[in-house]
């Protein structure tokens, strides 16, 4: 893959065949930093420093045991909640986001 | 009133709810047949989501797994809900951007060949039925226990209702009634834990009372809980009995086997739009978890109710048992259903209940006079039998029979759903019968959704001795087969068909075989099913994770050995990738 242009190509095809990767390119950053926090919270916290953690106390739960049975699951749904609000900001950035009726048309360039 | 009579109201009433909802959203097109016209809100998607997900094996039995295994069951917890991270970030947003009907209709566009399409269709079936085959069985036991009607009549009830449903409305009628199931098993699910949460630790709300304390005294519930367990030979309950990696592959499997289930996966084509996927996700496990933070509570509030009505005095002391004669009354209902099994070892008319497998107790136990453990407990019981331990009103417990259907039902006809658009659009439409009119495919869709019924209802019949056994398969094959061939068709433009093919081939054998061998699923198993027998001590709830890695590494140096997929299949890629763009605004 080409990781830049030096100079932007003039046919309208390429700028948006380049808008596209550069958007797919951001958005893999943002999917790769969420799974890591996917994985700490389940596989890391639950299940691989469920021993360590448990030395710690929340109110009546051992917190590895908090994390595998409760707090996995809230910090997933805030996962995706952040994921959500992430994308559609990139893909505004982009323009490449949905329009619904008439103000077709991306409204913001590529502000790189 | 009486509780039969309250039952029968509360789940009758449900039933019209149902049926009414079917006949206002028949399916008119195809497209409503298979996605219900691509006009569902995210949030009424993500409710039916969440119904269609949450099965007989989440309402009915997930609680009790948890309140035998404590910690171990959080394999269960956190595999079947993280499953929806990477359904929101890997897979439903570009999926919907696709914009077809199926998912084998995905991969055999995407792989460019009708084999990749008939692969993904023998996949599908295969997962479809075993699961239906489970939503069956908790239909079953749902109306014997709580209508008090034969098996056979309820499943005969059972199947209509979903025919009506189904078969009429298609994908647009069975969305609309699974967010009236959403509410009906959610409500029949929280209230019991609600009031048992307050019983227990004086807090109503039970994701906090799991961390309170007991009423009446400075103990916290699981500390508790740890205490009274290990007093009876069983491990500490916040402490696993399966192995770190164990725990780690199953968790993997059920992840990434709930993201690769084609009726979970398609309920994402429904929605108007790319990001309106992405939102669908999030609210489904919103949805989805206000149960699954509930279920540990109820599992760790029922596990001690029940060993506090089992042992009242101490262990070991001579009256320390419950005497089987004062046994209280859902004793003896749940007796009545095989379910509940008191067998007197040691013929001193009380019940001793104790982990009979730990071999440094059972020396204590013979100096009690025990002479094993008496009591068998089927976890599915757990739930529905909750309300009557705690002595509940008797509409939560008619409640709660109504969500145990609820949940079954919803489950079955996504399944249903996904099984009969496999045929008509792709077996039919797709590879045998291209030219196909879009009014006979309709028919055939529907004759197909029928025909499907009448098999899920002849395994709820005679279920085949295997159906526990077999759940194993569905997230494994699931995990193995179709999610790794979707995610590569994705992430990758240079997997090929060659690749896709003999990955997805490679992944089905081995996950298929490795459970055979440990199973024994149409014979006896091959090996005994313990720890020492396992790959790298991987069980076969967990070995859909190897068959993942293997299809990704067939996949990869098959495609690479050969050529790039074509032109237009990489623009395909692409495209998908992209939400929107502006070639597509003129058209």
């Amino acid at each position: 893959m080409p990781s830049e242009i030096v100079s932007p190509p003039e046919n309208p095809k390429e700028i948006e065949n380049e808008r596209a990767r550069q958007y797919w390119r951001a958005n893999l950053r943002l999917v790769g930093m969420c799974l890591v926090v996917w994985f700490l919270a389940s596989y890391g916290c639950g299940i691989l420093f469920f021993d360590a953690l448990n030395q710690y106390q929340l109110f009546g739960f051992k917190l590895g045991f908090w994390f595998a049975q409760q707090g996995s699951i809230y910090i997933f749904l805030l996962l995706i909640l952040f994921y959500v609000l992430r994308i559609n900001a990139l893909d505004r950035r982009f323009g490449v986001h949905e329009h619904d009726g008439k103000d077709a048309g991306p409204d913001a360039g590529n502000e790189s | 009133m009486e509780l039969k009579t309250l039952t029968y109201l509360v789940v009758g009433l449900s039933f019209v709810l149902y049926i009414v909802i079917a006949i206002a959203s028949k399916a008119k097109s195809t497209g409503d047949f298979y996605v219900a016209g691509k006009g569902v809100h995210p949030i009424a998607n993500g409710m039916a989501t969440g119904a269609d997900w949450m099965s007989a094996a989440s309402f009915i039995s997930m609680a009790g797994l948890i309140a035998f295994q404590g910690y171990g069951g959080s394999v269960y917890l956190m595999g079947w809900t993280g499953g929806y991270v990477l359904l929101a970030l890997l897979l439903a947003p570009y999926l919907r951007k696709y914009g077809r009907y199926t998912v084998p209709e995905f991969i055999g566009d995407r792989y460019y060949s009708n084999t990749a399409r008939a692969v993904a269709v023998i996949c599908l079936i295969f997962i479809s039925f075993t699961y239906v085959a489970g939503q069956m069985r908790g239909v079953g036991i749902v109306f014997s226990r709580f209508l008090e009607v034969p098996v056979h009549i309820g499943l005969v009830i059972g199947m209509a209702i979903v025919f009506v449903y189904a078969v009429l409305g298609g994908m647009k009628g069975i969305t609309y009634t699974q967010v009236a199931q959403y509410c009906v098993l959610i409500f029949a699910y929280t209230i019991p834990a609600i009031f048992i949460a307050m019983q227990v630790t004086g807090n109503p709300v039970p994701q906090l009372g799991l961390g309170s304390k007991l009423v009446g005294e400075n103990i916290y519930l699981l500390e508790k809980l740890d205490a009274v367990v290990t007093e009876l030979g069983f491990r500490e309950y916040t402490q696993g009995n399966k192995s770190t990696i164990d725990m780690f592959m199953i968790t993997l499997a059920l992840m990434v086997g709930t993201a690769g289930l084609p009726h979970v996966i398609v309920r994402f084509f429904t929605v108007p739009k790319v990001s309106d996927a992405r939102k669908s996700a999030g609210y489904a496990l919103f949805f989805i978890a206000i149960l699954y933070t509930t279920a540990p509570a109820v599992g760790a509030m029922a596990r001690l109710n029940l060993l506090d009505t089992i042992q009242p005095g101490a262990v070991g002391s001579v009256d320390g048992n419950m005497a089987y004669a004062d046994r209280p009354q859902w004793f003896k209902t749940w007796e009545d259903t095989g379910l509940l099994v008191f067998d007197d070892h040691n013929g001193d008319s009380r019940i001793q209940y104790y982990n009979d497998t730990n071999m440094d107790f059972v020396a204590k136990a013979e100096a009690f006079g025990w002479q094993g453990n008496e009591l068998t407990v089927d976890p599915d019981i757990m739930v529905l039998a909750n309300p009557e331990i705690a002595a509940l009103p008797n509409w939560v417990i008619a409640l709660v029979a109504a969500g145990g259907i609820a949940a079954a039902l919803s489950t079955a006809a996504g399944l249903l759903l996904v099984i009969s658009s496999s045929i008509s659009h792709d077996l039919l439409k797709g590879i045998l019968m291209p030219g196909i009119t879009e009014k006979d495919e309709l028919r055939a869709g529907r004759m197909a959704a029928a025909v499907a019924i009448l098999i899920a209802g002849y395994l709820g019949f005679n279920p085949p001795g295997f159906v526990a056994q077999v759940v194993a398969f569905a997230f494994g094959l699931a995990a193995a087969s179709l999610f790794p061939a979707i995610l590569m068709g994705i992430f990758s433009t240079r997997i090929n068909k060659a690749g896709a093919i003999a990955g997805m081939l490679t992944g089905l054998i081995f996950t298929f075989s490795y459970i055979v061998v440990f199973k024994g699923v149409f014979f006896a198993p091959m090996r005994e099913n313990i720890a020492a027998n396992w790959l790298f001590g991987i069980s076969p709830e967990g070995i859909g994770v190897i068959g993942m890695l293997l299809n990704f590494a067939v996949a990869y140096v098959v495609s690479y050995l050969g050529k790039a997929p074509p032109e237009h299949v990489q623009q395909l890629v692409q495209d998908i990738r992209v939400p929107w763009t502006v070639e597509r605004s003129g058209s």
